[in-house]
């Protein structure tokens, strides 16, 4: 027995299930998620996984948290053991106090376990190879016997769990009697064999509410739809892809041609993402709004074309779902390192449009929005999201739309227009937000054709190589950046308990650790003011933010720094100000992590703060 | 003469077309390529096609990759949008243009450099793929703006104007548009508009990939002796499979030609390619009598020009992708948008 007392807690807690990819125990793993969530207790899941197929080991993290903390918290308080190949490990990283969950079929010697945890082992593989015949089954099978074992000893309501599985296989009978039954085996033989609860419950709460549990590239397709997508090219990436395939199944119910069956919507799988993008210029200069996904590697590929959109001023949207890079990098493990790569993407003088979505919601509604903004401003918008939130079901607000909202379609020239005698210079600045006007190919017999090219033409899209009409070209394209910062989503700001000199800055799938670090910042007595960053170019209140601290902590998910390296270089910020917060082990940061640096830097006195110019 | 600026009064009897365009409706600006440029005869080639086909130059978008031929799309139509795009990716930005609307008429013009080079993987999927366009590549063996480096379409042995002698072998683009599934695949010579109006006239009224490889010499970098894409060379070795002459689904009768030496072919909006059977044996329906045509004819050290395959039963992108007959991009909200309604359903799937 374990000579440490058990870890008590009620719905506060991390179970980690330790799997061989390829065997099926994602889809338990996921029902166990759903269940706890719908028991009311919020759950945040998290798959680490390798870039494999079948045969590697897999891990299923998932945090129970009453109070609603959705960010990775680090540490393990039950292990359900299932893969012999990373046996050590797992067993090593459970908590002082915790439990582990095996198959006990095969007897493992003492010295494999350890005298600080409590071991819980059902001899699964023997249940199962003595119920089923078949061997699909049995693997199957055996993952949901675990999760019915768990639900005795975490003492959850059954019924739930039943409930589940028969919403889940709704009008396939025969499966919903398999699946139940596989659970009540496992749920007996726990209750039979092992002293059920354990130090660790989930009781029934009413912490989840309205919220939607959803993962992020689901999101973006879906808000690509309801943005006005209607083509997409792309190219297979992890952890990118199924942003594509979202897109495909929720077109497939929302944009089919109820009359003859027709698709309103054309998805074209590119030879590579060189042609990806080009499909979407294409389209978008076409008037069509399109997009695609990718991650790091795809982005370098489609450089030359990002310059192209940006000087001939063609619309698009590019979802980049950030794993590490490059080709052979970690391409299924987490990172926040493309910010300066698409900021900056692409040869000559370029910057662009980045919005940053911080969950699935807003993977949804930055999604969409992004097309307006894509239209209004004529130019590549990226939305970068990350693995973690991409890949991983998420809790977060339900979607909402309000149906009075109409797309921005931006300054589209009409035949009307053009037939009225209004002035058509397609690069020409006419209002002073740095933004022309733009034909549809099509348009007009005679009026508002044009041949784009890149910077080699005038105002009025004529050939030229004049310097003073290279010169007028980026000055107006630098006034539409300026417009581009009051377009962009602002800043959200949560203010300590206290004033203070210090802040902290950060985005997209921090949020949730940064949160809960701010909570537990309070708790221990520091306080620190932090601003969420949603778009590039800057808002105004992001500089002010920085401005009115002595110093601030710049939390990201690289090892450069790059939100950092942008603020300095595009706020003009003093870099002494800014203190690095840098979390790059392809792991989704957590609040010990944040929390831990920010108390050290400030206890410890490495920061010395700079007092701010007094302007008499 | 390219870079003479053309009177800007149009004669009082200059003949229209049936939609009262003249010819110089069709024109763009003045050429900036070299004077003598065969690809200004193909510039000149197309103007004459679309105006003898009645086609609204605003109906149509021309796309280009980057060299010389893709400053081409600037010298005609000038009523029609244009989009001079990154070198070698022409045929994806065209395939999205395609993709977004379905009714306008689709030219893609690139080089061989383009095309069989750097363009070559994007040449070959907008091919198999099935986009509806014409693409036309203007051949001449040699880079051009950069001044006469070759090209991948440079014949094995043919030396350059520094004297240099290529040694790879050449990649026939018409051998690959064959084997990847063009439905309307030619070859022609920019010096021989008798032979290359008809042929871009069928290209336009076909529904598929159409693919039309120009010999167009260069005349400053590649017509040299030595040269095996030199006027004097290409001139000897032509060797034609057929005349081609389109007509219209209105005016059918056509008594030039007696019926014995014609071959028939109708295409799906009604148009027909008269064929005049130079070679007796040519059946350009057979994709792969073609292709060894073709070869044959390569081995002895012949260039085949004229209409080599057609089919015109060909089904285009948008029909493999089922889309709606109104164009993608001038569907409005509400065929586009779910709604809030649909989300709140959704919304109670995900809890």
């Amino acid at each position: 027995m374990s000579a440490m007392k058990p870890i008590q807690s009620s719905n506060d807690f991390v179970i980690k299930f330790a799997n061989v990819n390829g065997s099926g125990s994602a889809s338990a793993n996921e029902l166990f998620a759903r269940a706890i969530m719908r028991m009311g207790v919020p759950v945040a899941p998290r798959n680490i996984f390798p870039s494999n197929i079948q045969g590697m080991p897999t891990w299923y993290e998932m945090r129970v948290s009453a109070a609603g903390w959705l960010g990775r918290r680090g540490g393990c308080d039950l292990m359900v053991a299932m893969n012999p190949q990373t046996w050590d490990r797992d067993i090593a990283e459970i908590e002082p106090g915790g439990y582990l969950f095996y198959d006990s079929t095969k007897s493992l010697p003492r010295s494999r376990f350890r005298e600080d945890i409590t071991v819980l082992g059902i001899p699964l593989t023997e249940i199962c190879n003595r119920e089923y015949a078949d061997l699909r089954q049995r693997q199957l099978f055996k993952n949901i016997m675990y999760v019915g074992a768990l639900t005795a000893l975490l003492d959850m309501d059954f019924t739930v769990v039943e409930k589940l599985i028969a919403d889940q296989y709704r009008g396939k009978d025969k499966l919903i009697d398999a699946n139940v039954n596989a659970l009540k085996l496992g749920h007996d033989h726990a209750r039979a064999e092992l002293s059920c609860p354990i130090g660790l419950r989930v009781e029934s709460a009413d912490g989840v509410g309205e919220q939607i549990f959803v993962n992020g590239n689901d999101a973006c397709g879906l808000g690509a739809v309801y943005g006005g997508a209607t083509v997409a090219g792309w190219y297979p990436i992890t952890p990118s892809t199924s942003v594509i395939e979202a897109f495909g199944s929720y077109c497939r119910k929302y944009r089919t041609d109820p009359d003859n069956g027709m698709a309103r919507y054309a998805v074209v799988q590119a030879e590579d993402e060189l042609a990806s993008i080009g499909i979407v210029i294409g389209a978008a200069w076409n008037g069509a709004r399109a997009f695609t996904a990718t991650s790091g590697p795809g982005i370098s590929l489609m450089q030359e074309f990002f310059g192209l959109a940006y000087f001939a001023e063609v619309p698009a949207v590019i979802f980049n779902v950030q794993r590490g890079g490059p080709s052979t990098g970690m391409p299924t493990r987490t990172q926040q390192s493309d910010l300066i790569a698409c900021a900056y993407a692409s040869h000559g003088d370029t910057k662009h449009v980045l919005l940053f979505p911080e969950d699935p919601y807003e993977c949804f509604t930055l999604g969409a929005q992004a097309f307006d903004l894509a239209d209004r401003l004529q130019t590549p918008v990226f939305v970068l999201l990350d693995l973690d939130i991409g890949m991983n079901d998420r809790l977060c607000q339900p979607f909402d739309w309000d149906d009075q909202r109409r797309y921005d379609r931006g300054k589209v020239m009409t035949a009307e227009q053009l037939e009225a005698g209004k002035n058509f210079g397609r690069y020409l600045d006419v209002d002073g937000d740095g933004i022309p006007w733009r034909t549809i190919p099509g348009t007009h017999p005679t009026k508002g054709a044009f041949f784009s090219r890149g910077t080699t033409r005038n105002a009025y899209a004529k050939y030229s190589e004049a310097g003073t009409d290279y010169v007028y070209n980026m000055e107006r394209l630098r006034r539409k950046f300026e417009t581009a910062k009051k377009l962009v989503p602002a800043p959200i700001v949560q203010r300590a308990s206290q004033p203070t000199r210090f802040g902290a800055i950060y985005y997209g799938s921090t949020s949730p650790a940064m949160a809960e670090a701010f909570a537990l910042l309070e708790t221990q007595g520091v306080h620190v003011d932090i601003l969420r960053v949603r778009g590039f170019p800057f808002a105004d209140e992001v500089i002010d933010f920085i401005n009115e601290h002595d110093c601030v902590f710049v939390v990201e998910q690289n090892e450069s720094g790059q939100l950092r390296m942008l603020l300095i270089n595009e706020g003009e910020v003093d870099p002494k100000r800014l203190i690095r917060v840098l979390h790059y082990d392809g792991t989704p940061i957590t609040a010990r992590f944040i929390s831990g640096k920010i108390a050290d830097a400030l206890s410890e006195h490495k920061v010395t703060p700079i007092r701010k110019q007094v302007v008499s | 003469m390219t870079y003479l600026a053309k009177p800007k009064l149009l004669r009082a009897d200059a003949p229209r077309n049936t939609l009262g365009y003249t010819r110089r409706d069709y024109e763009g600006a003045i050429s900036t390529l070299c004077a003598g440029c065969g690809h200004d005869s193909i510039s000149a080639a197309v103007v004459q096609a679309c105006f003898d086909l009645d086609i609204e130059p605003h109906r149509v978008a021309k796309l280009s990759g980057i060299g010389c031929s893709s400053k081409t799309p600037d010298y005609f139509l000038g009523a029609s949008h244009g989009f001079n795009t990154t070198h070698g990716r022409m045929p994806s930005v065209l395939t999205g243009a395609a993709l977004a609307n379905r009714d306008l008429t689709y030219m893609g013009i690139s080089g061989d450099g383009d095309s069989a080079s750097i363009g070559i993987g994007q040449f070959a999927h907008a091919m198999r793929r099935g986009v509806n366009m014409t693409y036309i590549v203007e051949n001449n063996g040699v880079y051009g703006l950069t001044k006469g480096q070759f090209s991948a379409t440079a014949d094995k042995g043919s030396k350059s104007k520094r004297g240099v002698v290529n040694n790879d072998t050449p990649i026939d683009l018409v051998a690959l548009a064959l084997q990847l599934g063009a439905s309307y695949v030619a070859r022609s010579f920019s010096g021989d508009k008798e032979q290359l109006i008809p042929l871009i006239k069928g290209a336009l009224r076909h529904r598929g990939p159409a693919f039309i490889d120009v010999i167009s010499p260069c005349v400053t970098f590649n017509n040299h002796a030595g040269s095996t894409k030199s006027y004097d060379y290409v001139r000897e070795h032509n060797d034609a499979v057929n005349r081609l002459d389109f007509i219209l689904p209105r005016d059918q009768i056509n008594t030039s030609y007696a019926p014995g030496s014609l071959r028939r072919i109708v295409q799906h909006d009604g148009s027909v390619l008269l064929l005049r059977k130079l070679d007796k044996d040519y059946d350009p329906s057979d994709r792969v009598g073609a292709m060894n045509h073709l070869q044959e004819r390569h081995a002895l050290g012949e260039i085949v020009t004229g209409l080599l395959y057609v089919d015109t039963s060909a089904e285009d992108l948008h029909r493999h992708l089922n889309t709606v007959e109104k164009p993608l991009n001038q569907l409005g909200d509400a065929y586009l948008c779910p709604g809030s309604k649909a989300l709140e359903a959704l919304n109670a799937s995900l809890r």
